[in-house]
């Protein structure tokens, strides 16, 4: 099914909370064949499965519903494909949500496609009964004893799935998990017809899946050097260019922000890697210390050379279980003495909480100075009069809530398409909160009668 | 030789493996590169993480991109969405390591034009 020498293929979005701009900017600014959106982290399927045990039509990632109403119209104009794991736990859930934008837009004979077969949470006994151990690959725990609490368990699919679904004519392809790269790898498969046989071609989608998957960091966000990154408000999301035999250009649309060259897109290449010459996936064990990396100037990055060796006989497994309870608050404390009050008050709450019977162990609490090196603790700092790290609070507030939840959806995405250093974001999306507000007025005394009525107590019940 | 800091030949970037943090170290030139090959070891990163790291280190070598991609083991404070730290994903773990001080051959800071 040779349609094309070279597809365009883009990603959008990083990981579930990514800025909405990436994708709207990829449609609008530029040519396209293929839109990948990568919305599943680990802990993800575990709050998704959560959403869908309190209502059984939720359960997947709603980002993508409201992206789709933003964008569908364009990306059908323009014949962009987009291929999505938005499904999380209820892929078909989520298909019923797309097919509600398809119809609000009048658009006609858009197919939509759901991958399923990741979610193994009610065979997980069966399995088990089976002979399947599933013992941790950290830990080498056995699964049985905290089998009561497992809360999700997903396989990581291949790519394969989401070519069939595109040869079969889809236009949105909806996933639960399966690997970051395969949304990548999935359309080229598709488009030059490669087999499981082609292990080159398909390790090397795996290396331009892995230089995607978290959107602008390979175009210039969270590099060292950001002082060099121009226009990093408005940075590119990236595109790979790729052609049949598995070689590909890495760039982005003329005319964003941020930087394609060599370094930005080996800082991607190092990220996450593990073992440079075992990069396993469903689909192929990817050499990423096999490759040649050419740096064409103009925002352009060629990949030559990828190998391949055959995939391992099992699919990884990922599961979440209730694994106990956490709370985090603070506090800021000015100077003077900032730091040796700090301190005390750290100790004054841990005193009066044993006090009153609750002690918390060392490896069960935290404390935190943050200012004082809280991320790089014990890391000499060289002649410098600044401070080691600053907590940015951003807030808004208005009569319009959706306004106000814009603001917040704009933080989190700086993780991987802003400066370097950007941490502390485990609280997620700040959300729009209620503002109570205080109203005093006086009112004649003659227009008020106070009453009294006494109750007692009666025999058999409350009075 | 210079005492000066990782960063004048070496960019990074980091992230979550598991309960550990997967730093990459991205030499600035071939020169540097060979020089990292030698002067960064497991040990030598093990002890300037030692008030983060609480496991082992392991080193792996891909010099078709200049990288030298460091495990740290147990840097997290539990890793996942368990750990109570600021920096649970071990996202500023690359900027902790380009702070190290070390001797560098005047010939390596010349190879980065410095």
């Amino acid at each position: 099914m040779k349609s094309k020498d070279k597809v365009l293929i883009a990603n959008g979005q990083g990981f579930w909370g990514d800025s909405i701009l990436g994708p709207v900017r990829l449609i609008e600014e530029g040519p396209l064949d293929y839109l990948t959106l990568d919305y599943l982290a680990e802990v993800t399927m575990s709050i998704m499965q959560k959403l869908k045990t309190r209502d059984p039509s939720k359960g997947y990632a709603t980002d993508f519903v409201a992206l789709l109403d933003r964008v569908l119209p364009k990306a059908m104009e323009k014949g962009v494909k987009i291929v999505a794991n938005a499904g999380g736990v209820n892929p078909m859930a989520c298909k019923d949500a797309v097919l509600e934008v398809v119809r609000k837009h009048g658009l006609e004979g858009v197919k939509v496609a759901v991958v399923e077969g990741d979610d193994i949470l009610g065979e997980l006994d069966g399995l088990m009964d089976g002979g399947e151990a599933f013992t941790n690959m950290d830990t080498g725990e056995a699964l049985a004893p905290v089998r009561e609490k497992v809360t999700s368990a997903n396989v990581y699919l291949g790519a394969f799935p989401i070519a069939e679904a595109l040869d079969q004519g889809a236009d949105i392809v909806i996933t639960g998990r399966g690997t970051d790269p395969g949304l990548v790898i999935g359309p080229l498969i598709h488009e030059f017809g490669w087999t499981e046989a082609d292990l080159d071609q398909l390790a090397a989608g795996t290396v331009a899946g892995h230089i995607l998957e978290c959107g602008a960091q390979c175009t210039g966000g969270n590099y060292t050097d950001w002082q060099s990154i121009e226009n990093m408000a408005m940075i590119g999301y990236p595109i790979v260019e790729a052609s049949a035999d598995g070689t590909f250009t890495v760039t982005k649309h003329e005319g964003t922000g941020g930087r394609v060259s060599r370094d930005t897109v080996v800082h991607q290449l190092s990220y996450e890697m593990g073992d440079p010459a075992n990069y396993i996936t469903p689909d192929v064990v990817a050499d990423f210390t096999s490759f040649q990396i050419d740096d064409e100037g103009g925002d352009r990055v060629r990949i030559s050379g990828v190998k391949g060796a055959p995939a391992t006989p099992t699919y990884k497994v990922s599961m979440s279980f209730q694994d106990g309870w956490k709370s985090v608050g603070q506090l800021t404390i000015s100077g003077p003495d900032a730091l040796a009050k700090a301190r005390l008050a750290s100790e004054i709450v841990w005193q009066r909480l044993a006090y009153d019977g609750f002690e918390y162990p060392e490896h069960e609490r935290l404390v935190e100075f943050v200012g004082a090196n809280v991320c790089h603790e014990g890391v000499p700092v060289a002649g410098s009069d600044e401070p080691s790290e600053v907590v940015l609070r951003l807030g808004v507030k208005g009569p319009d809530r959706a306004k106000v939840n814009r603001f917040g959806s704009e933080l989190v995405p700086l993780v991987t398409s802003g400066p370097p250093g950007v941490t502390g974001f485990a609280g997620g999306r700040p959300k729009a909160t209620e503002i109570i507000g205080y109203w005093p007025a006086l009112l004649d005394k003659t227009k008020v009668r106070s009453t009294v009525s006494v109750h007692e107590l009666q025999p058999g019940g409350p009075s | 030789m210079t005492l000066t800091t990782l960063d004048q030949i070496a960019y990074a970037r980091s992230g979550d493996k598991g309960e550990g943090s997967n730093v990459g170290v991205i030499a600035r030139s071939d020169a540097a590169y060979a020089f990292l090959r030698e002067a960064l070891t497991e040990e030598v990163v093990r002890e300037h993480f030692k008030g983060i790291n609480h496991g082992g280190v392991r080193r792996f070598e891909a010099p078709n991109m200049g990288v030298l991609n460091f495990l740290l083991e147990d840097s997290l404070g539990g890793g996942g969405s368990a750990s109570l730290k600021t920096d649970a994903q071990g996202k500023t773990h690359g900027l902790a390591l380009l702070r190290m001080e070390l001797d560098i051959p005047d010939d390596v800071l010349r190879s980065v034009g410095s």
